[in-house]
């Protein structure tokens, strides 16, 4: 066994697996924002309380119906979703055209809103929830203990994800929603309903992000302010890919859950502070980010 | 109209008369973390609980006429102090009560000795504010990290928890929890092997038990509290920390934090409290009340709310003695030459530092098939007593002891 600045290689190892883990939940939450931002050109600051509701969704779905996990995985990020289309349609769409800043605003006021909610209903501490059975326990990889649960969720972040970029950069229904962004009025001409698919493009982001708050409700604290937690970190991960960016959200979110790891290891005490670290040197160096298209 | 009027007013002036006491006027400011991670081991069940306190002096009391307020620090030192300078300067304030976070604490302590006001910690932990940095118009109530080390870090070792190695939060409290049971079990005969130090509001905590897994230690220290506790429990239980052979030891977990973990998760736990809502009669007779006084059905008191209330029966006492508006330095001489009696934490002293001294209990938390309804959380396992509960003045350090 060797050292690589006096940690054990296989510490090591165990840090860059958790540090993919970690970067599984920063991809999709960034996913979400970047499809969000992508068509709709709205900073969506509300993908924190969105992330959050998913996770208060997947228990209230256990307390009130009973049913579990896999049943929560699917219910929760539809309920969600839904929210997010209501939201679409009752205060989005008249957005569009105005500047990137009152979009902002009006989702970090939903955001403050939905917080101060379930705070209100739930309390700050937090509610239970476990690991669903078929996924406890864990196996022993020689340098480290994997626990299943997190072994799953970068499975099923990577497929999320891989299949988002997929729709979006490779499908007809993909193709349409980019030029539905270029140029509304002329897809249109086509016989496109253009605001429908803009509406369940929000539902869609909006149901990302509850899906990421169902996956982390049995290893994170399922309390009110997790998801504000969460964002700011999110999006300086959105902002180093490049806004609006799908590939650019995807392989930034894994690659500073890996530097985040190392952090851990080597400098715990700044492990809340690289992130934006790194976030200010990309900034100065290729403003646009390191997969943004206006450079 | 007129003759009423005037037949009630000359009731009221009878009534003060009969009482034969002048009018005390007193203004409290509950200071607390009202929308954050410490709201429900503070927040709004603080302002409950302060109002109960106030209800039951003043209904035995009616010369002492007492007004409230509240505000929300959002667990940021610069907010804290500006908050108490313009209480004390410009809203009148008289004493300040809660607090949690020690690095607000400290700094609302400071405040309050320049403006000699009074300032009663229920909510912080730190024990530097009866230590270092004590002062002589700060009274801190109901625990603080000297008394959890003694508690949790003594009798972990006692069980053979030997080796240690501590998950520090990076601020004042985390750095004095972890000072403060390495010395505890030092003393009882362990030793420490490590320690890494994560910031406030860590969301994964993996890394670091990897780390802990590594170390080969006992017994692993969490020197954290709210959700960077549960969240370290939480995924200790995934990593299997525990069914590897090593102890968890939450150093401070409250009975909301054992709340929000699930007994599944949380049972095993061995902790230190100074209050347990479901103790005895008079405890559940009270949370009962502070369900109704605003706090929220669903929820159940900590020890810091049963702090607030009772530190502010003990300091209206000790304002109804004096009479008038005397100064913070004064009241709090009062304070502590007065034995404290109230019906949550029973009778007790306050030390020359300002510590209140009374019993710590040692408690592990049940299993599900244990707890008999909602909020049944814990097994007593032992009962440590005011004397060795919590640090002699003696070694505190506190300048305020040899002089």
């Amino acid at each position: 066994m060797f050292e690589i600045f006096g940690i054990p290689s296989q510490a090591l190892f165990g840090q860059l697996l958790i540090g993919l883990i970690n970067g599984s939940f920063y991809a999709l939450l960034s996913l979400g924002l970047a499809v969000i931002f992508g068509m709709l050109n709205i900073i969506n600051f509300s993908h924190g309380a969105q992330y959050m509701m998913g996770a208060f969704a997947a228990y209230l779905i256990l307390q009130y119906s009973g049913l579990g996990y896999w049943p929560a995985l699917i219910i929760a990020p539809i309920l969600v979703g839904i929210t997010g289309v209501i939201i679409e349609r009752l205060f989005l769409q008249w957005l569009y055209k105005l500047d990137h800043l009152y979009g902002l605003l009006l989702t970090f006021g939903l955001a403050l809103i939905f917080e101060g909610v379930a705070r209100n209903y739930f309390g700050s501490a937090g509610l239970p929830y476990t690991v669903p059975e078929s996924l406890q326990g864990g196996r022993n990889l020689g340098f480290m203990f994997l626990p299943n649960y997190r072994a799953w969720v970068i499975v099923a972040s990577l497929t999320v994800c891989i299949a988002t970029w997929f729709v979006i950069e490779r499908t007809r229904l993909g193709a349409y929603l980019r030029a539905a962004t270029e140029n509304p009025t002329l897809v249109r001409a086509f016989g496109i309903n253009v605001p429908r698919m803009i509406t369940l493009t929000y539902g869609f982001g909006v149901a990302l992000a509850a899906f990421a708050g169902v996956m982390a409700a049995p290893i994170y604290n399922v309390s009110p302010q997790m998801g504000s937690e969460l964002i700011i970190v999110v999006f300086a991960v959105v902002v180093i890919g490049g806004m609006g960016s799908i590939l650019g959200a995807i392989v930034t979110g894994f690659g500073l859950g890996v530097i985040e790891g190392l952090t851990k290891v080597f400098f715990p005490e700044a492990s809340n502070t690289v992130v934006f670290v790194i976030m200010a040197i990309v900034l100065l160096v290729r403003p646009a980010g390191l997969f943004g298209r206006r450079g | 109209m007129r003759k009423t009027l005037g037949l009630a007013a000359l009731a009221a002036v009878l009534a003060c008369g009969g009482a034969n006491a002048q009018q005390v006027d007193v203004k409290i400011g509950v200071l607390s973390d009202m929308s954050s991670l410490y709201a429900d081991i503070g927040g709004p069940g603080s302002v409950a609980a302060a109002k109960l306190a106030i209800a039951d002096f003043t209904k035995d009391h009616p010369n002492v006429k007492v007004e409230m307020i509240s505000g929300d620090h959002q667990n940021k030192p610069d907010i804290g102090s500006q908050i108490a300078n313009q209480w004390y300067d410009v809203d009148k304030v008289d004493m300040i009560i809660d607090v949690p976070n020690s690095g607000v604490a400290l700094a609302v302590s400071n405040v309050t000795n320049n403006k000699n006001k009074v300032f009663i910690v229920s909510g912080a932990a730190a024990s530097d504010l009866t230590g270092a940095k004590c002062n002589a118009n700060t009274v801190h109530w109901t625990y603080d990290t000297w008394m959890l080390a003694n508690g949790t870090g003594t009798a972990m070792v006692k069980t053979g928890g030997d080796s240690w190695f501590f998950l520090t939060s990076d601020y004042a409290f985390g750095h004095a929890l972890e000072r403060d049971t390495a010395a505890a079990v030092e003393k009882a005969g362990g030793k420490v092997l490590g320690k890494v130090r994560h910031p406030l509001n860590t969301n994964d905590f993996s890394s670091f038990l990897l780390q802990a897994q590594s170390s080969k230690a006992k017994v692993v220290g969490l020197a954290n509290a709210g959700g960077d506790t549960i969240n370290s429990i939480k995924q200790a239980a995934e990593f299997g920390i525990v069914k590897g052979g090593q102890k968890l030891a939450g150093l401070l977990v409250f009975a909301s934090d054992v709340n929000a973990l699930g007994l599944n998760t949380a049972q095993g736990l061995t902790l230190t409290e100074t209050w347990y809502w479901d103790a005895n009669d008079t405890n559940r007779a009270w949370t009962k009340r502070w369900h109704e006084a605003g706090a929220g059905s669903t929820k159940y008191p900590t020890m810091i709310h049963a702090g607030v209330y009772a530190g502010i029966l003990h300091y209206l006492k000790a304002r109804l003695e004096m009479g008038g508006n005397p100064e913070g330095k004064a009241v709090v001489a009062k304070m502590k030459a007065m034995p404290t009696d109230d019906p949550l934490f029973g009778k007790g002293t306050i030390d020359a530092t300002g510590r209140k001294r009374h019993d710590a209990f040692l408690f592990e938390v049940k299993s599900p098939a244990e707890s008999k309804h909602p909020g049944d959380f814990y097994n007593l396992k032992a009962t440590i007593p005011a004397k060795d509960a919590f640090r002699d003045p003696k070694d505190s350090g506190c300048p305020l002891v040899n002089s």
